[in-house]
């Protein structure tokens, strides 16, 4: 079926009945992009998002598995099969409400789930072609079904129960509190959440730039739970505006659930980390997405002005930092990575997208010491270079260092983007709530933590981890609040 | 919520605005600050201490300086406007203890954060002498409020306009040479603050300073306020604001307070530029 148009391949596909073979031979749709010329200086979407006909296209190249070895692969477990089927029919409102069964937040996972770890590493297409990036794109069909629903403005809100007369407090505002409020506002809880910024969204707002994930769609979400009676009261930290201790028992909560992320940036102890040029991804990107620092003549909000960059690490959280630096007007982003592109934890497409833009990435190699001017200004950074030796516990072979293999590059800015850790301020604040020697929160299986009327979820009890987890824990936590509170 | 119900111009670049914020009055405790930011898309987000909370009636007193875009904005609120994003009480309050003769010594703007801390200390039951100081008379602030909470108050200008012609730090080592200071806090611009403990070194007083830098969140998560304190990276809003001024890297951070000078002259120029533009226009 060669070199055709979705268009040409859906007219085929829609004459007779396909066999496996006739599948299997479907190619992959590409996802249509901005021109990497053209986006590396614009903060729109790079992913513009499939039509009609490449969905329909896409969805014929299922199988549908009877096992659904997919299904396996997904962390909330979305009946893939069920939903791809109906969008090769064109019912894409159904299709969305098959996923909705399991994920409340398909649009985002349509554009930030690895998809190429998840479902798409257990697909029989991609197994066929050895390679789980010619699978079928689930993520791509599952996002056009969820921007199709925004896009009729059909957006239905949720039906609540009759009220049940508990209200239950709920910290923080990224996925993990976004979705287990709106299991338990559905149940006819009255929920509140509490953030810290002024904003709903957490980690998909003040770090996953718009470039990935239009804020439009993170603040349709937090709508839908506003029209559902949610409360939401911002600005307010708990740990210091007020701790749970006073909520549960001056303010009447039945049940608190934490959602705060891993908001603790991580530093490398360098010397010269403390110069002026050094951010943390989490400062360089709160002050570009959340701040709009990018919108130099009408927002207050400073951002550094970088001509050479040096991203350490090589995750998404690297990959957003640079490809953003690369927005702000720098000349030259470098991605330091002390492995090498096997190992890089980034989904594989940022990394694509991110070399497309030119972005350079030095494997293999990492800082040991940054140097400044008389202004305390970062002027370059000396590298150490690495060789990859034995597996380590993670399953990867771990970098060593080649000894007296050094060099040193001009740089002016320095971002550090090595994930984030627990941020102690709610743990300090409660006692008795049981922490393990990283600083997450300890939960049962039903994400109870040691206090009693308190749960958590999210990248606070896992660690820095992924939206689809951080949602699955919310819900799995309002699902045992509901029952804990004898409902 | 954040409705101002008093402002009033203390000098020439400084303005005390109490406004109503029950909450964070009932948590305030010394030595703790605020984060504002006066609009969720455009606006900056800064640092500001708080130097006075009144628990009962839900109300918290700052005092700022003019300095930047945002400030000069904050002043050009009135009673009944609000502040549209205040979060607090931020950081650790102060180690407050019956410890003996404290000694305050407060610089300019710094006097306001000092107020409560010298208060919770007198209240401690702790002989309190505080030393104010201000460039002159017309920029001094709040002589009342910390006479009446203080056992002895020593006022240096810089110009004599008012009390003694000195920089805080001489009466500082005054007292230490005199000997009986169990301890000193210093709150100010950072020079003064690194020259404060500088004097107090020899005399092995224990002092404490409390650091203003650049901030975004408040909360831990970014990072860009940190500072070097005994060779450690510490971060001033969750780990302070206040450190052993001996060893606080003070270096570094006046450097680090330095990141956007550039970038911040230009927005508040532009500010100035359009409030003169709407002064004109309303004169003619
Ligand atoms: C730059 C970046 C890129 C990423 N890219 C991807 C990706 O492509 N795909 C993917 O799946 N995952 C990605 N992740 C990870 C993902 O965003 C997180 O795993 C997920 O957001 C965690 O959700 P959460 O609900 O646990 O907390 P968060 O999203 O971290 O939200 C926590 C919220 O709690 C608030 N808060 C914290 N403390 C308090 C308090 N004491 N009181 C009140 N409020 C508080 C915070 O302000 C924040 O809004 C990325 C992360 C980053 C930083
Ligand atoms: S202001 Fe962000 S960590 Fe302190």
């Amino acid at each position: 079926m060669g070199n055709k148009s979705s268009k040409e391949l859906l007219e085929e596909i829609e004459k007779s009945e396909l066999s496996v073979k006739e599948r299997l031979e479907i190619p992959q749709i590409e996802m249509p992009c901005q021109d990497p010329a053209i986006r590396r200086t614009n903060q729109k979407e790079v992913a513009t998002g499939y039509s009609e006909t490449d969905v329909k296209v896409e969805a014929a190249r299922c199988l549908n598995c009877k096992a659904a070895p997919c299904v396996k692969g997904c962390p909330v477990g979305i009946n893939i099969p069920g939903f791809i089927s109906k969008a090769a029919e064109g019912k894409f409102e159904e299709s969305l409400q098959i996923i909705k069964e399991s994920s409340l937040l398909p649009a985002v996972c349509g554009r930030v789930c690895p998809q190429e770890l998840q479902c798409m590493a257990y697909c029989t297409v991609g197994k066929k072609y050895k390679d789980p990036m010619k699978s079928v794109a689930i993520g791509r069909i599952e996002r056009f079904v969820a921007d199709y629903e925004q896009s009729t403005g059909k957006t239905q809100v949720p039906e609540c129960a009759k009220d049940s007369g508990k209200k239950i407090a709920i910290i923080g505002s990224g996925p993990a509190s976004l979705s287990a409020a709106a299991d338990l506002g559905k149940l006819g809880h009255k929920v509140t959440i509490f953030e810290a910024f002024p904003k709903a969204g957490g980690v998909m707002l003040y770090g996953i730039p718009e470039f990935r994930l239009p804020k439009a769609i993170v603040n349709a979400e937090v709508e839908t739970l506003k029209k559902m009676g949610i409360n939401f009261e911002f600005n307010f930290l708990i740990g210091r505006t007020r701790t749970i201790e006073d909520l549960m028992k001056k303010d009447g909560y039945n049940a608190v659930f934490i959602g705060v992320g891993a908001g603790l940036p991580k530093f490398m102890n360098l010397p010269g980390e403390n110069l002026i040029g050094v951010f943390s991804a989490n400062e360089y990107l709160t002050r570009a997405n959340l701040m709009k620092a990018y919108d130099r003549g009408n927002v207050d909000t400073p951002i550094y002005n970088s001509q050479k960059v040096a991203v350490i690490g090589g995750g998404n959280v690297a990959m957003d930092a640079a490809r953003m630096a690369l927005r702000l007007g720098a000349e030259e982003v470098n991605i330091i990575y002390r492995r090498t592109r096997l190992e890089m934890p980034a989904r594989a497409e940022e990394v694509e997208h991110a070399e497309e833009e030119g972005i350079n990435f030095l494997f293999l190699t990492n800082p040991i010491e940054i140097k400044g001017d008389d202004n305390g200004k970062v002027n370059s950074v000396v590298f150490q270079k690495y060789e990859l030796g034995d597996l380590d516990e993670s399953g990867r072979r771990s970098p060593v260092p080649i000894e007296g293999e050094t060099t040193e590059l001009e740089m002016d800015t320095v971002i550090m983007a090595l994930g984030n850790i627990a941020n102690p301020l709610i743990t300090k604040t409660t006692p008795d709530l049981e922490i393990n020697k990283r600083g997450n929160i300890v939960v049962d299986e039903e994400n109870r933590t040691s206090v009693k009327g308190v749960y958590a979820g999210g990248d606070i009890v896992l660690g820095a981890a992924t939206v689809i987890l951080a949602m699955g824990e919310g819900r799995k936590a309002a699902k045992t609040i509901h029952k804990d509170l004898g409902m | 919520m954040n409705i101002i119900l008093e402002k009033k111009k203390l000098s020439e670049q400084v303005y005390m605005m109490k406004f109503s914020a029950p909450l964070i009055a009932e948590k305030h405790k010394a030595g703790q600050f605020l984060i504002i930011q006066l609009n969720k898309d455009t606006g900056e987000r800064i640092p500001l201490t708080i130097a006075d909370s009144d628990k009962e009636n839900g109300t918290i007193t700052i005092i700022f300086q003019t300095v930047g875009k945002t400030t000069m904005e904050l002043a050009e609120l009135n009673p009944n406007d609000y502040i549209e994003n205040v979060i607090g009480p931020l950081g650790e309050p102060t180690h407050i203890s019956k410890n003996g003769t404290v000694v305050c010594v407060g610089g300019g703007i710094g006097v306001a954060p000092l107020h409560p801390i010298i208060q919770a200390f007198k209240t401690a039951g702790n002989k309190v002498i505080s030393i104010i100081g201000a460039r002159n008379k017309d920029l001094l602030i709040l002589e009342d409020e910390i006479s009446k909470w203080s056992d002895e108050v020593i006022i240096c200008t810089d110009d004599g306009s008012a009390g003694i012609k000195a920089l805080v730090t001489e009466p500082l080592k005054q007292l230490c040479e005199q000997g009986g200071i169990d301890e000193a806090v210093a709150i100010g611009p950072p020079i003064m603050m690194k020259f404060c403990a500088e004097t107090t070194r020899p005399f092995k007083v224990k002092t404490t300073v409390s650091l203003n830098t650049i901030m975004v969140d408040g909360t831990g998560m970014c990072g860009g306020c940190r500072v070097t304190v005994g060779g450690e990276t510490k971060f001033v809003c969750v780990d302070g604001p206040e450190f052993d001024g001996h060893l606080v890297d003070f270096d570094n951070m006046m450097l680090r307070h330095k990141s956007y000078t550039e970038q911040e002259k230009t927005a508040k120029d532009k500010h100035v530029c359009n409030l003169d533009k709407k002064i004109k226009e309303i004169q003619s």
